[in-house]
């Protein structure tokens, strides 16, 4: 077993929300070590080769591995260190102040022990099986994520005729991607009654392509013995389950799934942290520290998030919680308020805030809302949107006398603007 | 006629069918002197039938009625002994957590328990009680609190099933047989009154004793010998959960059972997945291949797991849904026959449950009663033979120190592949080496991910495929995008990425 000395911050992932994370923390002077499974730096977004990255961060229009690569130069630049192609085994307590973590590499096991430890291993995507699909089990049901890194990590053209499960964002692009290769994609298919995406996706990778999109519709099997052959497909009523009578068939040799993302936390789940149902990620406070003192969480292992500015900002914030925590030996006791969803509002990160300063909370809307007022009644602040999308995050910065006004609880509502 | 000691001209065997059964068989037969053992399997590799999708139970035994079902009573029974030394003996993973039939009512207690006890009496299974609510919730914290008793049976057990295939197939290599695989067995040929052999997709093979263990499609294969039956396929299906979902079950639970099926079982697998299933619904003779699965099915499984547990985990913890095919013989009889006209000719045939459990128990019926008593060869042990086989050394279940030794050893061993199930690249390079070895024709990613487990895990291989895919195409020297997923004509990829752009595949290097 290979022991490292104790550091102030362990980054666990080495994308967007990882680097963003360790870059953070040494600008801040902590000894940081980031750790990675892949033999490259970069996480998801090396296999985006689609643009929409870097609008916020940046104020530029980069590709997935434009954007990313920014960070990675400067992790580079900075001399971090960093280990590669280790597969976190396990993560325990040594005391409150040193937490160990296992590492498989091929040189041996690593033990590496620090202060702080900022998680960000990102997503795994729903697949099949979770969402219900019957069927044929035949080759040729692939998620997203693994039809784009077959095309755009290792050049692998994964079928000819292809349905899309799933019209968010991931959906929406590889509908694009594959068709821009001369796939034949045949539809995309969503069981709400409106796109998963964002608007400008929609009319730039569907309508432009002329590739039909089927709201309101569930695939309910998928037929085929040797490979996929076709699917069905159905219009769901209002309780999103298939309707008798209105089945009809697709043909395809490809079903790639796009039905959402799950925070990958396997190893804080082992830990013993605790967990939001409705984000499936850790509960977190302000600092984005989970149950466990000094074990933060950023990007999509926390939430899953719209866009990789939020994941670089989260990242950044974790960093300095984790500054705070290997600096004075723990986040000082504060007065916590429980941040809850209120009307319409799926899910809220961070779940508590303690008005000690300024911070973000990012949210999901449960459906669409045209003119909607967001509404925190505890403390009086209410903004307008045109329009909040499932699709979207609303992202508010509460400012820490606004926080210091409410009592123990302050709720998040998203309502119709009555005045129109 | 055809006693022949193991002397100079061995007998050449052709067995039909590499499922659990079939390898069972040959594994055997290369105890004795004297035999040249064939194995022949239609798929691209071993134990894809029935052996793999089904419910990995290794039945006590008391749930065969002796009077309707004397052999399976008796194989049954006899199996389930004969798995302890079997799977030590071959490195098969097992689990005997015991099986608690539940009762609902008073009266279904009375007036079941009591045929049960009797079965278990007349089929020597031991250890058979009946307990008391108390008890039962002892036995199983997660037991439905509607259940007023249960019939325990401490015997039973779990195993891998596809690996108990694969490791009686390269047990059956190991000491001398040969596997043809992606071999298809198309009639017997007979001639005189006795077997001459097999017509297969590759040709003529010579063969004197054809045993044919060709799960569900037994029944064509046996008419080509002229012993006439039909196989129903019967279709059952199943959910598995992520390792980690909870509750599970201490014990194997299932409702007594009903002429047709033993019902819906909940019991967690050697891997640590809860398992619950099956239903059994019947289809159309011509619905052998139908291995889909269906909303009613699935919902019925859910409803009946339900009630045997006071909790399921939540349906967005299932890892997968699967179906299975099990062959259902007229009146439920195994066809478990050799035959003097024609003379060679055996049927391991219709071979429903519980088959899996008496896999070893049928073999022995085969090679005792059929090749040594009824044809009469000599069965001499070889001192050569080797029971012993050792499964692929799993990273995930070595201890941290055996970790080290490995990695330092072969440093494949700290490449770790599969995230879920930690599997490493040597354990995925061993699979390959192994799927060879036996003298498959084509290595397939499916045949990776049942020697590896890798793919089995929380994201199903949505990480890790492509990665699996990598190394088996860097071991054979092929395209990356041509790795075969479950036969040769389905590959990974259809092509380079360019493929549907420039028409040309290319060699897919990246």
């Amino acid at each position: 077993m290979i022991r490292g000395r104790r550091r102030d911050l362990l980054v666990i992932g080495g994308g967007p929300a990882g680097l963003a994370a360790a870059i953070k923390g040494r600008e801040l002077g902590l000894d940081v070590l980031l750790l990675e499974n892949r033999e490259i730096l970069g996480g998801i977004p090396l296999q985006c080769v689609h643009p929409g990255f870097g609008l916020h961060y940046f104020g530029e229009d980069l590709t997935g591995t434009e954007f990313i690569q920014r960070f990675v130069d400067k992790f580079e630049r900075m001399g971090i260190e960093c280990v590669l192609g280790g597969h976190l085994s396990s993560m325990s307590l040594v005391s409150d102040l040193e937490k160990e973590v296992k590492v498989i590499t091929s040189r041996g096991i690593l033990s590496l022990r620090a202060t702080a430890v900022v998680y960000a291993t990102g997503a795994r995507e729903r697949h099949l099986h979770e969402i219900g699909v019957a069927g044929s089990r035949a080759p040729g049901v692939f998620t997203a994520g693994e039809a784009q890194t077959m095309m755009d990590i290792y050049g692998i053209m994964p079928g000819r005729e292809v349905v899309i499960v799933g019209s968010g964002d991931v959906g929406l692009i590889m509908a694009r991607r594959f068709a821009l290769e001369g796939a034949s994609v045949r539809a995309v298919v969503e069981l709400m009654p409106y796109p998963g995406g964002l608007t400008r996706n929609v009319a730039q990778c569907l309508e432009d392509f002329g590739i039909p999109l089927y709201l309101s519709h569930a695939v309910v099997a998928v037929e085929g013995s040797k490979r996929v052959e076709r699917v069905r497909i159905a219009s769901v009523g209002e309780d999103l389950k298939p309707l008798p009578g209105t089945e009809r068939e697709i043909g395809c040799d490809t079903l790639v799934v796009a039905a959402g993302l799950v925070p990958y936390i396997k190893v804080l789940e082992g830990l013993g942290v605790i967990r939001d149902e409705s984000t499936r990620g850790p509960v977190v406070n302000d600092l984005l520290e989970t149950s466990v003192p000094g074990v933060f969480v950023a990007g999509n292992a926390m939430a899953i998030n719209d866009l990789v500015d939020h994941v670089v900002e989260q990242g950044e914030r974790a960093a300095l919680g984790a500054f705070e925590f290997a600096s004075r030996g723990g986040i000082s006791t504060r007065r916590w308020r429980v941040l809850a969803k209120g009307a319409n509002v799926r899910i809220l990160v961070p779940h508590m805030v303690s008005g000690e300063e300024d911070v973000t909370v990012y949210a999901r809307v449960s459906r669409p809302i045209r003119r909607a007022r967001v509404v925190f009644p505890e403390i009086g602040k209410e903004l307008r949107l045109p329009v909040a999308r499932p699709a979207e995050m609303v992202s508010v910065r509460l400012r820490r006398e606004e926080i210091d006004r409410a009592g123990d609880r302050i709720t998040m509502e998203v309502l119709e603007d009555g005045r129109g | 006629m055809g006693a022949r000691a193991g002397g100079s001209l061995p007998v050449r065997v052709a067995i039909v069918g590499a499922g659990v059964v079939g390898a069972a068989i040959a594994r055997l037969l290369t105890r004795y002197e004297g035999f040249e053992v064939h194995l022949f399997e239609r798929n691209a590799d071993v134990g894809w039938g029935a052996s793999k999708a089904n419910s990995a139970l290794l039945h006590p035994g008391h749930a065969e009625d002796p009077r309707r079902f004397p052999l399976r009573a008796r194989l049954c029974a006899r199996g389930n002994r004969l798995w302890h030394l079997w799977a030590e003996e071959l490195d098969v993973p097992t689990r005997w957590p015991g099986e608690l039939m539940l009762a609902f009512s008073e009266e279904e207690s009375r007036s079941v328990f009591g045929e049960y006890l009797e079965r278990a009496i007349s089929n020597g299974v031991p250890g058979v009680r009946v307990v008391g609510k108390e008890e039962l919730k002892a036995l199983e914290p997660n037991v439905n609190p509607s259940a007023v008793g249960a019939l325990w049976a401490p015997t039973a057990g779990v195993i891998a099933p596809w690996e108990a295939t694969i490791a009686l197939v390269e047990n059956a290599v190991e000491n001398g047989a040969s596997l043809h695989a992606e071999t298809e067995v198309r009639r017997v040929v007979v001639e005189g009154g006795r077997v001459r052999g097999i017509d297969t997709s590759e040709g003529f093979f010579e063969a004197e004793v054809v045993v044919n263990a060709a799960g569900i499609h037994a029944d064509s294969i046996s008419r080509s010998a002229g012993v006439d039956f039909e196989l129903r396929p019967r279709r059952g299906e199943y959910y598995i959960f992520e390792e980690d979902a909870y509750p599970k079950v201490r014990r194997i639970l299932h409702p007594t059972p009903t002429p047709k099926t033993k019902g819906v079982y909940a019991s967690v697998t050697v891997e640590g997945n809860l398992l619950i299933g099956p239903n059994a619904e019947d289809l159309p003779p011509w619905a052998k291949e139908e291995l889909s699965t269906s909303r009613s099915g699935l919902d019925f499984v859910w409803e009946e797991a339900s009630r045997l547990v006071a909790e399921l985990p939540p349906r967005s913890r299932v890892v997968k849904t699967f179906a299975g095919i099990r062959p259902e013989p007229p009146g439920s009889q195994w066809v478990l026959e050799a035959y003097d006209d024609p003379w060679g000719f055996v049927n391991a045939a219709g071979m429903r449950s519980p088959a899996l459990t008496a896999a070893p128990a049928i073999a022995e019926h085969v090679v005792e009663e059929f090749m040594g008593g009824r044809y009469g060869f000599e069965l001499r042990e070889r001192a050569s033979w080797n029971p012993r086989r050792e499964g692929i050394r799993r990273l995930k279940e070595m201890g941290e120190a055996e970790r080290e030794r490995a990695i330092g050893e072969n440093p494949l061993y700290g490449n770790v592949i599969c995230m879920c199930k930690e599997v490493s690249e040597a354990e995925i390079a061993e699979a390959v080496r192994r799927m060879r070895r036996i003298g498959l024709k084509t290595v397939t990613l499916d045949g990776v991910k049942f020697r590896t487990l890798s793919t089995f895990g929380w994201c199903q291989g949505s990480f890790c495929r492509v990665r699996v895919a990598r190394i088996v195409s860097g071991l054979l020297g092929i395209p990356h995008w041509s790795v075969a997923f479950r036969d040769r004509e389905v590959t990974y990829g259809v092509g380079d990425v360019k493929v549907l752009l420039s028409g040309s595949k290319g060699d897919g290097s990246s």
